[in-house]
C-alpha cells in the first residue's frame, strides 16, 4: 500500500545582481550609460587587451557598503578581487574580475512582508564584480551564421548578493525581490529596471519533507526577466519536483531556464558540466581595506529605508499597515505622497485617492513614471481642496483626475474650463426638486410610508437632472425638508 | 675590422653609453638625428646576423630624432635621455606600432594605445628603434621560444642570449641600441644580462608601471633597462620609475635621482653571499669570477659576510606554479574573438577556441598554461597554488631576516655562461637556469647583473646584486663602484 502523499517544504534562495549607477565602469573610466551605440562606450581595459590593468572604481565600493549597512550586513575589514574563469565571447579576458573567498561584506537581513506577516530572510554575502558584454547572433543562436559582440556593458559595476536559503515560497521570493529593489531605489545606487537587465535574479530552489534540517537537491533557475516570472517559475519548479519526488524519482543538482512564453523550466546543464572557475587572487589589484570611519560616515548618511518610513507613515500620519506598506513601496511614491500631505493635510484622504486614482495609472514601483507623473503632488491635492470646500464633488472629481491625467493640467483650470463648479445655490436647486418630486411620486409616496431610503432615489434624479454638479449635501438637506413639508 | 659580418659599421656613436651620447649632444659632437642613423645603418648590416629585432620602426625613429635635434640644439633636451636611441622589447604595447610577444597569436596585433612605460620614455625624448625579439609571452631563458626566429648571442653567434628578454639585450650587447627595454619575471632581464655582457637591472616589484606590459605573471613581472653601463642603467629607470594611477600596485614611493647616488662611495657597506647561491654543479668558472668580484667590492671598503637563504631550494618549484597559473589565466584573453589570430575552419566556438589555441601557441607556452591551469584546478588548488603561496611567504622572509644584517647580497646571476642554440631541449634543463633570480621576483625585490669577467671561451659572466626593496640607488651604486674598479667594461664583442 503507498503512503499518503508526503507534506513538503520549499527552500529557496536568491542570487541578485544589481547595476550600480556609478556614472564610470568598475575597473575603467569609460561611461555606464544604457542603449549607446554598439561599442561606443569602450577603451582598451574594458575590451580586455593585453597589457591593460584595472582600477578600482572607489564609488562603487562606496555604493556597495551603503548597500550593506542598509541590509545590516558586517563590513569586512579588508576584501579582495578574485578572478572568475570561464570562456565565454561575451567575456573579453574569459575571465570576471569578481570577489570571492574575501567578498565586501556578510551577515546581514532584509525584512519581507507576506500576507502582512513580517519575516526576516538572511544575507549570506554582497559582492562587487564587473558585467560581461552582450552577443548579438545573426537570427536565432542554433543557427546564427555570425555572431557580433558589444562590449558597451563589459565592466559596468554589478553587486551580487546572496541570501540565505530562509525563503519558503515563490510569493516570499517575490516580495523579498520587491523589498529588496525597493531598498536599491532608496539608496540611489541601481535603477532596479529588471527589463534592461539593471537588476537580475537567479533562485536556487529545493524541497524537503517539513520537519527535515537538511536540504534536498537544488536546482538553480535563471532567465527569469520580471518579478512576475520569478514567482512563476519557482510555482512551476515547485510543482515539477514535488511530482518527481511523489514518482519516486530522485532530482539531479542542475542549472535550468526559466521560458517564459512556454512557462516552463527546461534543463540547462548539469552539475557533470559544471564550471571549474579556478578562482584566484586577482594580482592586478591589491587587497581593500575598509576605513572604520568612512564606513560610519555611510552608515551616517543613509537615507530613512523603507522599513522605516513605513513606521513612521503609520505614526506621522496614523496610516493602516495596508496603507503604508503600499505606500513606501519605492521612494517616489512615498515621496509623492509626503509632498501631497504637505499641500493637504488629510493623510487618509490622500493615500485613498494615491491607492485608488494614481496607482491605477502608474505601478507603484515606477519610480521614473512616478516622479514625471502628469498629475503631480501639488495638483493631487489642489484636487482634494476642491472637494475640501464643496467646489466639486466626489464623484465629478475622480473625472477631473482623469482629465488632469491626460492633459497635465491641475484640477482648477479644468473645473472652470468645463463648467463643473458645484450647484450649492438653494434657490436654484429647490426649483429642480419641485420639478423632480413632482415627477415621481411613487418614490414620494414611498418614503412618506416610511421607506426612507426612496430618498436617496430621489437625491439620484437631482443630481442626474444637474449632471453631477449638485452638491449632495445641499441636495439631501433640501429633499428632506421639502418631503416633510409634503 | 674586426671581422664577423664582414661589414665594418663600427662608429664612436654606436660604441658610446648612453650618457656619453648625451654629453655629445650637448657639446654639440653629435645630434640625435646622427645617433640614430648610426644605429639604424649598423642594424641593417648586423641585425640578419644577431637578428634582436622583430620590428624596426625607422621612420618614427627618424621623425622623433629629428625632433630631438631640435631640442638640443635650441638648449632645451626634455632630460637625460632626450634622442637616446633605444630598443623596446616586443612585450610592451606601442601605439600603432605591431605589439606580438614573440607570439604567432598575436603577429598582427597593433595596440591602440601605449604602455605606461612607452609613454614615459617618449616623454622623456628617447628615440624607439623598434621592438625586439623574445621568448614568447616572456617564457623562456633562451629567446629560442620566440615563434619568429632565435636571437643569437653577440659573443658567440652560436650561442644564446638569455631569455626572455634575449632580443633586447643582444640589442645592447651588439650596439644595435644605446639602451633597451625588457622584462623580468624570473629573471628575464638578469640572466639574458649576465649572458650578453650588458647590465640587466630588475627594479623591485611595484617600481616601474606594469599597464601596457601584456601579463606573463601579474605578481612576479617588472619592466626594466638594459644597457650598456651601471650609470645608463641610473638614467633609464630614473625616467620609467613612479607611481601610476593606471598600474594599482605600482607603489607611490618617490624615485630618487639613481645618477647622483652613482658617486657616493661604497666604504662601509655591508655585503651578504649566500650559501645557496653556490652549488654543486655550477660552472666553476662562473663562482670564481663572483668570488673575486666580491674582493673587489671589500678591497673597496665593503665588509662582506656569509650568510644562509634557506628556502632558496623550494623557490623553482613555487614559481612553476605561481607564475604558470597567473599566465594560464592572464593568456585566457587569447582566443580569436577580439584580436590577434584566429582560424578560418572552425566548426563552432569551441572548436574555434581549440583551433586557434592550438595553431597561436607555441609548446613552451601550451605546457604552461597546462601546468597552471591544473595548479589552480578544484581538488589540486590547495596542494599546489596555495602551498606555492606559502613557499613564497617563506622566501620573502629569508631576505627580510638576511637585509636585517647586511645592506645588499652579491650572487651570480646564472649558473653557466651562454650555452648553445638548441643545447638544452630538456624543459628542467633551461628552468634551472633561473634559479638564481628566481627567488628575487617571488620576493618582489629589486635585482641588477653586471658584467664581472669572461669564461675562456670569451663568454660574459654575470655578478647579481639583490636589494631591499626600493632601494635600487644601493644596488647602483654598488654596481656602478665595481665596475669602475674593473676592466671588463672596456672588452666588445667583434662582430663588425
Amino acid at each position: 500500500m503507498r503512503s499518503a502523499a508526503k507534506d513538503y517544504e520549499t527552500v529557496i534562495g536568491l542570487e541578485v545582481h544589481a547595476q550600480l549607477l556609478t556614472r564610470s565602469k568598475m575597473f575603467c573610466g569609460c561611461p555606464t550609460t544604457f542603449g549607446a551605440a554598439p561599442n561606443s562606450q569602450t577603451c582598451p581595459i574594458c575590451q580586455g587587451m593585453p597589457g591593460t590593468l584595472p582600477v578600482i572604481n572607489r564609488r562603487a565600493i562606496e555604493f556597495g557598503v551603503r548597500t550593506a549597512l542598509a541590509f545590516h550586513c558586517t563590513i569586512n575589514p579588508g576584501c579582495r578581487f578574485a578572478r572568475k574563469h570561464y570562456y565565454y565571447p561575451d567575456m573579453p579576458k574569459n575571465f570576471q574580475i569578481s570577489q570571492y573567498e574575501e567578498p565586501l561584506a556578510e551577515h546581514g537581513w532584509l525584512e519581507v512582508t507576506v500576507d502582512g506577516q513580517e519575516r526576516r530572510v538572511g544575507i549570506q554575502r554582497l559582492h562587487l564584480e564587473e558585467d560581461v558584454g552582450k552577443l548579438i547572433h545573426d537570427g536565432p543562436l542554433e543557427t546564427a551564421r555570425s555572431s557580433l559582440v558589444d562590449f558597451n556593458r563589459s565592466g559596468v559595476p554589478l553587486m551580487e548578493t546572496v541570501s540565505e536559503p530562509d525563503i519558503r515560497s515563490p510569493e516570499e521570493a517575490a516580495a523579498y525581490l520587491r523589498a529588496f529593489r525597493a531598498i536599491l531605489l532608496y539608496l540611489g545606487v541601481c535603477d532596479g529596471n529588471m527589463e534592461e537587465r539593471s537588476l537580475r535574479c537567479d533562485a536556487n530552489i529545493s524541497l524537503r519533507e517539513r520537519g527535515e534540517t537538511g536540504f534536498g537537491t537544488k536546482v538553480e533557475i535563471k532567465n527569469m526577466n520580471s518579478f512576475r516570472n520569478v514567482q512563476r517559475a519557482l510555482e512551476f519548479e515547485v510543482g515539477r519536483q514535488t511530482e518527481a519526488l511523489a514518482r519516486g524519482e530522485r532530482l539531479v543538482q542542475e542549472t535550468r531556464l526559466w521560458d517564459a512564453d512556454r512557462g516552463y523550466t527546461r534543463s540547462m546543464r548539469s552539475k557533470e558540466f559544471a564550471h571549474d572557475y579556478r578562482y584566484f587572487p586577482e594580482p592586478d589589484l591589491v587587497p581593500l581595506t575598509m576605513d572604520r570611519a568612512r564606513v560610519e560616515e555611510i552608515r551616517a548618511g543613509l537615507p530613512e529605508l523603507p522599513a522605516d518610513r513605513r513606521q513612521r507613515f503609520m505614526r506621522a500620519y496614523t496610516l493602516p499597515a495596508y496603507d503604508a506598506l503600499l505606500l513606501t513601496q519605492s521612494r517616489a511614491l512615498a515621496d509623492y505622497y509626503e509632498a501631497a500631505v504637505r499641500e493637504f493635510a488629510r493623510p487618509k484622504i490622500v493615500s485613498n485617492w494615491i491607492m485608488s486614482e494614481l496607482l491605477r495609472e502608474i505601478p507603484a514601483d515606477d519610480e521614473k513614471a512616478l516622479a514625471a507623473s502628469p498629475v503631480p503632488a501639488k495638483n493631487l491635492a489642489g484636487l482634494l481642496q476642491l472637494i475640501d470646500r464643496g467646489t466639486i464633488s466626489g464623484k465629478i472629481a475622480k473625472d477631473v483626475f482623469e482629465k488632469m491625467f491626460r492633459s497635465g493640467e491641475d484640477a482648477d483650470t479644468i473645473v472652470t474650463r468645463e463648467g463643473l463648479i458645484q450647484v450649492a445655490d438653494t434657490g436654484a436647486l429647490a426649483a429642480i426638486i419641485e420639478q423632480i418630486l413632482a415627477a415621481n411620486p411613487k418614490a414620494v409616496l414611498d418614503w412618506k410610508r416610511g421607506k426612507k431610503a426612496a430618498a436617496g432615489a430621489l437625491v439620484g434624479h437631482v443630481m442626474k437632472a444637474t449632471q453631477g454638479k449638485a452638491n449632495p449635501g445641499v441636495v439631501n438637506s433640501l429633499l428632506q425638508e421639502k418631503l416633510s413639508q409634503l | 675590422m674586426r671581422g664577423g659580418a664582414g661589414l665594418s659599421v663600427s662608429n664612436p656613436l654606436t660604441e658610446s653609453t648612453a650618457h656619453e651620447l648625451v654629453e655629445k649632444f650637448r657639446s654639440g659632437a653629435a645630434t640625435p638625428s646622427a645617433a640614430t642613423r648610426a644605429y639604424l645603418d649598423r642594424i641593417t648590416a648586423l641585425d640578419p646576423t644577431v637578428r634582436a629585432y622583430i620590428t624596426v620602426t625607422r621612420e618614427r625613429a627618424l621623425a622623433a630624432a629629428s625632433a630631438a635635434d631640435e631640442r638640443w640644439r635650441t638648449g632645451r633636451p626634455k632630460g637625460p635621455i632626450d634622442g637616446v636611441p633605444t630598443a623596446v622589447k616586443d612585450v610592451l604595447c606601442t601605439k600603432g606600432v605591431r605589439t606580438t610577444c614573440g607570439s604567432k597569436i598575436l603577429e598582427r596585433f597593433v595596440p591602440p594605445y601605449d604602455a605606461t612605460v612607452i609613454e614615459r620614455l617618449e616623454a622623456a625624448g628617447a628615440v624607439i628603434l623598434g621592438k625586439t625579439n623574445m621568448d614568447e609571452f616572456a617564457m623562456g631563458s633562451s629567446t629560442e621560444h620566440s615563434a619568429f626566429f632565435a636571437t643569437r648571442n653577440p659573443w658567440d653567434l652560436s650561442r644564446v642570449p638569455g631569455g626572455s628578454s634575449g632580443g633586447s639585450a643582444a640589442a645592447v650587447g651588439a650596439d644595435l641600441a644605446a639602451a633597451a627595454i625588457g622584462s623580468d619575471t624570473g629573471g628575464s632581464i638578469r640572466q639574458p644580462g649576465a649572458f650578453t655582457g650588458t647590465v640587466g637591472l630588475k627594479p623591485t616589484y611595484g617600481r616601474v608601471s606594469r599597464y601596457g606590459l601584456v601579463a606573463f605573471a601579474s605578481s612576479l613581472d617588472q619592466v626594466g633597462p638594459l644597457t650598456k653601463d651601471v650609470a645608463d642603467a641610473a638614467l633609464v629607470l630614473r625616467v620609467i620609475a613612479g607611481h601610476d594611477p593606471l598600474d594599482s600596485t605600482s607603489a607611490d614611493v618617490p624615485v630618487p635621482d639613481y645618477a647622483a647616488e652613482l658617486s657616493r662611495p661604497i666604504a662601509g657597506l655591508r655585503i651578504g653571499v649566500p650559501k645557496e647561491y653556490f652549488v654543486e654543479g655550477m660552472d666553476p668558472e662562473v663562482e670564481r669570477a663572483v668570488r673575486e668580484a666580491i674582493e673587489v667590492l671589500q678591497r673597496l671598503g665593503a665588509t662582506a659576510e656569509p650568510l644562509s637563504l634557506p628556502t632558496t631550494d623550494f623557490a623553482l618549484a613555487a614559481y612553476y606554479l605561481i607564475a604558470p597559473a597567473e599566465a594560464s589565466s592572464n593568456l585566457a584573453r587569447y582566443d580569436g574573438v577580439k584580436y590577434g589570430s584566429r582560424v578560418a575552419s572552425a566548426k563552432d566556438l569551441i572548436d574555434m577556441y581549440s583551433k586557434t589555441r592550438a595553431q597561436g601557441f607555441g609548446a613552451e607556452v601550451k605546457r604552461r598554461i597546462m601546468l597552471g591551469t591544473y595548479a589552480l584546478s578544484a581538488g589540486y588548488h590547495e596542494a599546489y597554488y596555495a602551498k606555492a603561496q606559502k613557499v613564497r611567504t617563506l622566501v620573502r622572509r629569508d631576505f627580510e631576516a638576511a637585509f636585517s644584517r647586511v645592506d645588499v647580497i652579491v650572487a651570480p646571476t646564472t649558473p653557466n655562461v651562454p650555452f648553445k642554440l638548441g643545447e638544452k631541449e630538456d624543459p628542467l634543463a633551461m628552468y634551472l637556469n633561473d634559479i638564481f633570480t628566481i627567488p628575487v621576483n617571488l620576493a618582489g625585490l629589486p635585482g641588477l647583473s653586471v658584467r664581472c669577467g669572461f669564461s675562456l671561451a670569451s663568454l660574459p659572466i654575470g655578478l647579481q646584486f639583490i636589494g631591499r626593496p626600493f632601494d635600487e640607488a644601493t644596488l647602483l651604486r654598488a654596481a656602478s663602484a665595481y665596475e669602475q674598479a674593473t676592466p671588463w667594461r672596456d672588452r666588445r664583442p667583434s662582430l663588425g
